[in-house]
């Protein structure tokens, strides 16, 4: 939080124009789940989202979740909802909360935690089945999960 | 949950219009050379009141030429093996010349080892897998060297132990002295690993007949152990499909042989009490 002040106060003297990202540990839900504040103040890029959730190496988010937005990407799994209307459904903030911790939102959900790096049992690193290093990094970085946010919210219903 | 998986699947199919992987007949029934009934589905056990109704084996949810693969002992690759392991029984193997038939006459002998194992060894004090009781003959009775954990020798082993089993009811014991090894698997089982914080329930009892990617989840069941795969062209034991179902979780797996694999070995086990012995089986 000291960053983003600091950050916020490079801001009001008019030299800084980006906000400092705001680490995992640090991110701050409200009630439901949803985190208001941007994760690096920098717009998402509904572009890369859409390549994000659906390549396997990144989000992966297809492996779970089918969607007629991305109808061309094989393989679409049935373990969450269908994603489409998910930009109505939920407010960006929503959208926010439920990739950075959707468990924030739904508790006991099957759905990992695409912005958090403790709170694990044995983690690993990665897909190597080794132990994780000290600094284990989140499975998407701040941008990406923006980058995520921005694709959901294109997600509409007409 | 069936109702759901057809509908979706269907939507799915229809919205992606691609080549998806070939649906499985989850009615089919098995009959292994038009002769050995298999139970693939039936009532669940007593101990998994409240977490599933019926259970299902892995052969359901594959599709219908994987599902074939394995009706006949000559399109089945895993035979291979058990032919394989069938040889090693009879022959000599370690200092003292000797081969398992010199002490158990011949393999149907045996046909009771592998719906009941793991089991508790008084002896020793500990539940044993399958392998564990032959390393102890090998190293105990042959003056053998102990085979590594999931070697060619040990799954061609436990692929002739199988074959003469098929049929045969799974009836692993839960209770007495295996009791706490049992409760350590059921927790194990029930543990959220990994970075993406998931436990096996999560998959194989939430999510079974569900799409995960390109896989049709199954309960995970190991009756069909050991597992000729298509995908890696050879047989896989089951402690080494547990690691690799760990690994997936983003975790820091156990080790086959390890006691934690050994304990949700037996758990798992006891899960399919009632399916019928049918490995080694095919699988993707
Ligand atoms: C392992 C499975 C899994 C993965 C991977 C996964 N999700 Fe989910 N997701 C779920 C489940 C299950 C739910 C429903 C919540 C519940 O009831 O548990 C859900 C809910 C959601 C929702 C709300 C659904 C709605 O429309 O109402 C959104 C949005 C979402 N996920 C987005 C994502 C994104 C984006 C990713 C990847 C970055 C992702 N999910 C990865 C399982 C998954
Ligand atoms: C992220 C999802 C996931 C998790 C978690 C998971 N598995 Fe799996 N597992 C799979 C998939 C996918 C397959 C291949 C399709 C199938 O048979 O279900 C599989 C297959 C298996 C099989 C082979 C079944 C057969 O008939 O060939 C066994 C046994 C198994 N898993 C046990 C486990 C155990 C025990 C755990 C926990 C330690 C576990 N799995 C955790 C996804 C998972």
């Amino acid at each position: 939080m000291k960053r983003i002040a600091i950050s916020f106060a490079a801001l009001a003297l008019g030299t800084v124009a980006a906000q400092a990202e705001i680490a995992a540990g640090d991110v701050q839900f409200d009630d439901y789940g949803a985190v208001e504040m941007s994760l690096t103040g920098a717009p998402g890029d509904p572009e890369q989202g859409r390549v994000i959730m659906t390549t396997k190496s990144m989000g992966n988010c297809v492996s779970c979740h089918a969607a007629d937005a991305y109808a061309d990407v094989p393989f679409h799994g049935e373990v969450g909802p269908w994603l489409d209307g998910a930009g109505d459904r939920w407010s960006e903030a929503e959208l926010r909360g439920l990739v950075v911790n959707a468990k924030m939102t739904f508790e006991g959900t099957v759905m990992p935690a695409f912005y958090k790096v403790d709170g694990f049992t044995r983690p690993g690193d990665a897909y190597t089945g080794k132990a994780a290093p000290a600094d284990l990094p989140p499975i998407l970085s701040a941008q990406q999960v923006e980058d995520v946010v921005a694709y959901l919210m294109t997600l509409k219903d007409d | 949950m069936k109702f759901k998986y057809t509908h979706s699947a269907a939507a799915v199919l229809l919205a992606i219009g691609l080549a998806s992987p070939a649906m499985a007949d989850e009615e089919a029934e098995l009959v292994i050379n038009d002769e050995i009934e298999i139970v693939t589905k039936t009532t669940a056990p007593a101990h998994l009141d409240g977490h599933l109704d019926e259970i299902l084996s892995g052969w359901r949810f594959r599709s219908d030429d994987t599902q074939a693969m394995q009706m006949d002992d000559f399109d089945n690759p895993a035979m291979l093996g058990a032919e394989a392991g069938m040889e090693l029984f009879e022959t000599a193997w370690g200092s003292e010349g000797k081969s398992c038939a010199d002490c158990h006459t011949d393999l149907e002998s045996l046909s009771h080892v592998r719906p009941t194992y793991p089991k508790w060894n008084e002896g020793a004090g500990e539940v044993r897998t399958m392998q564990m009781q032959i390393n102890d003959c090998l190293t105990g009775r042959m003056g053998a060297e102990a085979e590594k954990y999931d070697s060619n020798n040990m799954l061609n082993l436990e692929a002739a132990l199988s074959s003469v089993a098929r049929g045969l009811p799974v009836n692993v014991a839960i209770d007495g002295p295996a009791a706490e090894t049992w409760e350590k698997g059921k927790e194990i089982y029930y543990t959220r690993f990994g970075q993406l914080e998931l436990s096996c329930a999560n998959c194989h009892e939430q999510n079974y007949g569900n799409m995960i990617r390109a896989d049709h989840l199954s309960q995970g069941q190991i009756n069909g152990f050991p597992a000729y795969r298509l995908k890696n062209a050879k047989l896989n034991g089951v402690q080494g499909r547990f690691k690799g179902c760990v690994r997936d979780t983003r975790a820091e797996t156990f080790s086959p042989g390890s006691p934690e694999f050994i304990a949700l070995e037996l758990y798992v086990a006891s899960r399919g009490n009632g399916l019928s012995i049918e490995g080694p089986s095919v699988r993707n």
